[in-house]
């Protein structure tokens, strides 16, 4: 605010012309593409589970562009089928704690004192454990598996989004137009469903696109660890671990496998925070 | 006053770049201001008025681009002035005073600590008695007991002594020039009345200050020099008594004729054309009862018009056609029921201390079907709480409200929601009262009663739209796409929707360009001769409530302290202390505009 003021006819300074869009863009794009992928992986290889031995653990070739696994798998082909159990377990349970995280939120925000109070201690407590070691806790309860993994991914990020959505929810609820209808006598559920919900949801939407990220992340720990869908299906994180057997042999096999979801994360978390912005600066104007 | 100018401004262009292309917010203002003289500089929202008072500190912003032939200030040209230069030269020469204290002062600092800090940033601070001058500074503005204040925090001060302590940061360093952007709006009229004499005295003592307003009444008590800015233009200058008597710029005679008056028989205010300035041309051409092609196709150049004074207008001299007012075919009718009763209602709030206060104490009064009722008091005298508590948002401690007869202060929303329609609200801030995601149909149309198609439920809308004086080409609009003018009109429609008894306004049209208040005020008094709609008018604006209301109650401390007829409270207030707040009120001398009767005119294009 204090830079001087010009005088005399200088030129008018330039609007800083967003230079992140076209990272954004590039983002959304790949975000996109893998999502085109577990919907279709048909559409980019084939055989994500035909053997060759004899062309095992082969460095990039012509057939293969990111080379072969210890089985002789095609890298390309099995990363991408595994973009869909990938997703489902990052998107997957991003959709569930989101749910299960807004009806937490809002029970705890319009529920009463005791309610309330009783609700946000929990979720107090439940997020005072690392995440991922909240989801090793359920998986351990309830067993390895593609669904058990969302199940507990689903458990460790409710928690985060019960607070951002009772903390949300209290805003609205205060607002001059939640005030402008009660005093046009409309019901109490009413209200919640045609004025608050939808007020309480919109942010959301961009925080659950960044916890994509953070949810696939989690995942991909669980799959590296054993506890997500069992072999043979191809899935990044048990990629991952699989390919660290065989480092010695080819350090490509860990490289791409690990390139997918260091991407996959970022081109979430860029786009989610880019929305963010967006949305902030309406709210701004 | 025959000496140089202190600040001497020629030429002085400020442009924005935005998004749509640039934004010419000031074009070629001439200023000159002189020591122990105070120039004024009016206009309405978005004039341009706030970023001449910037660029004149440097603060113009980093988007702007700013532009002077001239621009001199004790001598020193501030055109190549580096941004350290503009610090040392703000805070030590040129003191500014904002409008909102509470968000300029630091909610963590003691204002003690706000006023010294002025004097040490420019090492004028004596480390021996530097709470004696602090203290020594507080006292010179006004504020009392300044040995107990200067140790407090913002929060624990009135909002008139916070403005006192930034006065005081603001002349701690002896500046020769005073900016002050509207530094009363917010302040309630005694306090306000305090503040201006604070003012007063430092231009008397020799200070120079450039006050930034849009209310004229403040600028006549105030100011030797007037500058009428309008979309970025000084159209007419001045010195303030030969220009507020007898205005030469339609635009100035048009402001002035908005404001309502407190004194004298209630008046019908003009009603002017609002709309956004021309491009090309003169500016206020779209607005203009006299603009003719000329005005259309050529800006009009500054010309002298008596002495001392300036005007941009071809017209100047013509004969002013009387403009139209919102004159009352009828007057409503009010009939003997009573629609709202308080009875004895109390209502009491525990303060953080633990010790309780009382925001509304034993008030009683009924309000009658077709009547209008002001409420008027300083903030803090339980008006709002008390139409909150019509509006039965809260429960009140002691004593009832009966609407129609029926008891209206139950314990249990649901034996009162199926009524809930019978009393509306419009309250100051309409768009905070609109779903941000719903477009103006959705808004208004929520209101309307009854299950209906959604063809119906336009149509229904677009009438309530008509009603207010809005097209129907808005209907698809989003509410913060519309001017603050639009938005009481649709919280207006949004009110009338469910064909209500009474409605609550609370500060309706204090956020409002005069001439848009004016045009709300006539759409109120509209709207009740033919909806027979009540309303309980809350405002701390008693011109607004002389031109409104039938009848007044003045609130103080939570207690009415007199109600009766509007005419009779304000031409011989009964209790002390109405008398104290209408002798508070500024004033303008604007016996032209009292004087004229008030024809019948076309109203088209006119709510």
């Amino acid at each position: 605010m204090t830079a001087p003021a010009s005088y005399g006819p200088a030129a008018l300074p330039r609007l800083r012309v967003g230079a992140a869009q076209a990272g954004v863009a590039l983002a959304a794009a790949f975000f996109a593409l893998v999502c085109l992928a577990a919907l279709a992986p048909g559409l980019f290889a084939h055989g994500p589970d035909q053997v060759n031995p004899a062309l095992a653990l082969r460095d990039p070739m012509p057939g293969h562009p990111l080379g072969t696994d210890q089985l002789g798998r095609d890298v390309l082909a099995r990363l991408v089928f595994g973009a869909r159990p990938s997703l489902l377990v990052g998107v997957g349970s991003t959709l569930l704690a989101g749910l299960a995280g807004s009806a937490w939120g809002l029970l705890a925000a319009l529920g009463g004192r005791l309610v309330g109070e009783a609700a946000m201690r929990l979720a107090d407590v439940l997020l005072s454990f690392p995440a991922i070691l909240m989801a090793l806790l359920v998986v351990a309860v309830l067993g390895p598996g593609t669904r058990n993994a969302v199940l507990a991914i689903t458990v460790a990020l409710a928690p985060g989004f019960a607070r951002v959505v009772r903390a949300q929810a209290l805003v609205v609820r205060g607002s001059a137009y939640v005030r402008a209808a009660v005093n046009l006598g409309l019901t109490p559920g009413r209200i919640l469903l045609r004025h608050i919900a939808p007020n309480v949801v919109a942010p959301l939407l961009i925080l659950a696109t960044i916890n994509v990220g953070t949810a696939l992340i989690a995942g991909a720990s669980l799959c590296f660890l054993g506890l997500g869908p069992q072999p043979p299906a191809p899935e990044w994180g048990a990629m991952l671990a699989q390919a660290r057997d065989y480092l010695d042999a080819s350090w490509t096999l860990a490289l791409f496998p690990g390139a997918a979801i260091t991407l996959t994360v970022m081109s979430a978390t860029v786009v989610g925070r880019a929305l963010q912005a967006r949305y902030e600066g309406r709210e701004a104007g | 006053m025959t000496e140089a100018p202190l600040l001497e401004v020629a030429g002085l262009s400020v442009d924005f770049a935005t998004r749509r292309g640039v934004v010419r917010a000031v074009r070629d203002v001439d200023l000159s201001l002189r020591a122990g003289e105070c120039l004024a500089v009016v206009g309405e929202s978005g004039s341009g008025k706030s970023v001449t008072a910037r660029a004149l500190l440097g603060l113009a912003g980093t988007g702007a681009r700013v532009r002077a032939r001239t621009l001199s200030f004790e001598g020193r040209d501030l055109r190549r002035l580096s941004g350290r230069e503009w610090r040392r030269l703000r805070g030590r020469r040129i003191g500014y005073v904002l409008q909102d204290a509470l968000t300029s002062l630091d909610p963590l600092r003691r204002v003690g600590h706000e006023v010294a800090e002025a004097l040490e940033v420019h090492g004028l601070a004596d480390r021996d008695d530097l709470d004696d001058q602090v203290i020594g500074l507080l006292a010179e503005a006004g504020v009392p007991d300044p040995d107990v204040r200067f140790l407090q925090y913002p929060h624990e001060l009135s909002g008139g002594l916070r403005q006192r302590a930034l006065i005081a940061s603001a002349i701690a360093a002896r500046p020769s020039l005073l900016v002050a952007d509207e530094p009363t709006t917010a302040l309630d009229v005694t306090v306000q009345a305090q503040v201006l004499d604070l003012l007063r005295a430092r231009v008397r003592a020799g200070t120079a200050v450039l006050l930034i307003s849009h209310d004229l009444a403040v600028v006549a008590r105030l100011a030797d020099q007037v500058s009428v800015i309008y979309a970025g233009l000084v159209v007419e200058r001045g010195p303030a008594d030969a220009l507020l008597r007898a205005p030469a710029h339609p635009y100035t005679a048009d402001l002035l004729a908005a404001v309502p008056a407190v004194d004298g028989p209630a008046r019908e205010l003009p009603l002017v054309r609002t709309g956004p300035p021309a491009a090309g041309g003169c500016p206020y051409a779209p607005r203009c009862a006299l603009a003719d092609d000329r005005c259309r196709a050529e800006p009009p150049p500054p010309v002298p018009y008596g002495p001392g004074r300036e005007v941009r207008c071809f017209h100047a001299d013509r004969e002013r056609p009387v403009p139209a007012s919102g004159a009352a075919a009828a007057p409503p009718r009010v009939k003997d029921h009573a629609v709202v009763s308080v009875r004895g209602v109390t209502k009491r709030y525990r303060s953080p201390g633990g010790s309780w206060r009382t925001a509304v104490d034993d008030v009683s009064f009924d309000l009658r079907a077709g009547e209008a009722l002001g409420l008027v008091g300083e903030s803090g005298s339980g008006k709002s709480t008390t139409a909150r508590i019509v509006l039965a948002e809260i429960a009140p401690d002691a004593g009832t409200v009966l609407l129609d007869g029926e008891a209206w202060s139950v314990p249990r929303e649901r034996d009162r929601r199926a009524r809930r329609s019978r009393i509306q609200l419009v309250d100051q801030d309409p768009l905070s009262s609109f779903d941000p995601r719903f477009t103006v149909e959705r808004v208004v149309g929520e209101a309307v009663p009854g299950r209906m198609s959604r063809r119906l439920r336009r149509d229904r809308v677009a009438g309530l739209l008509a009603e207010v004086g809005l097209d129907d080409a808005l209907l698809d609009r989003r509410p913060a796409q519309l001017s603050g003018g639009q938005r009481q009109r649709v919280a207006l429609a949004r009110a009338l929707a469910p064909r209500p008894e009474v409605i609550v306004c609370d500060e309706p049209v204090s956020a409002l360009d005069v001439t848009v208040q004016a045009q709300i005020l006539a759409l109120l008094a509209r709207l009740r001769r033919e909806a027979g709609v009540a309303l309980l008018f809350i405002s701390h604006d008693l011109g607004v409530v002389r031109q409104v209301c039938d009848r007044v109650a003045v609130m103080k401390d939570g207690a009415l302290v007199e109600t009766g007829d509007v005419a009779d409270v304000f031409r011989a207030p009964r209790a002390a202390y109405t008398a104290e707040l209408l002798a508070a009120v500024p004033r303008i001398d604007v016996g032209w505009t009292t004087e004229r009767a008030a024809p019948a005119m076309n109203l088209e294009g006119l709510p």
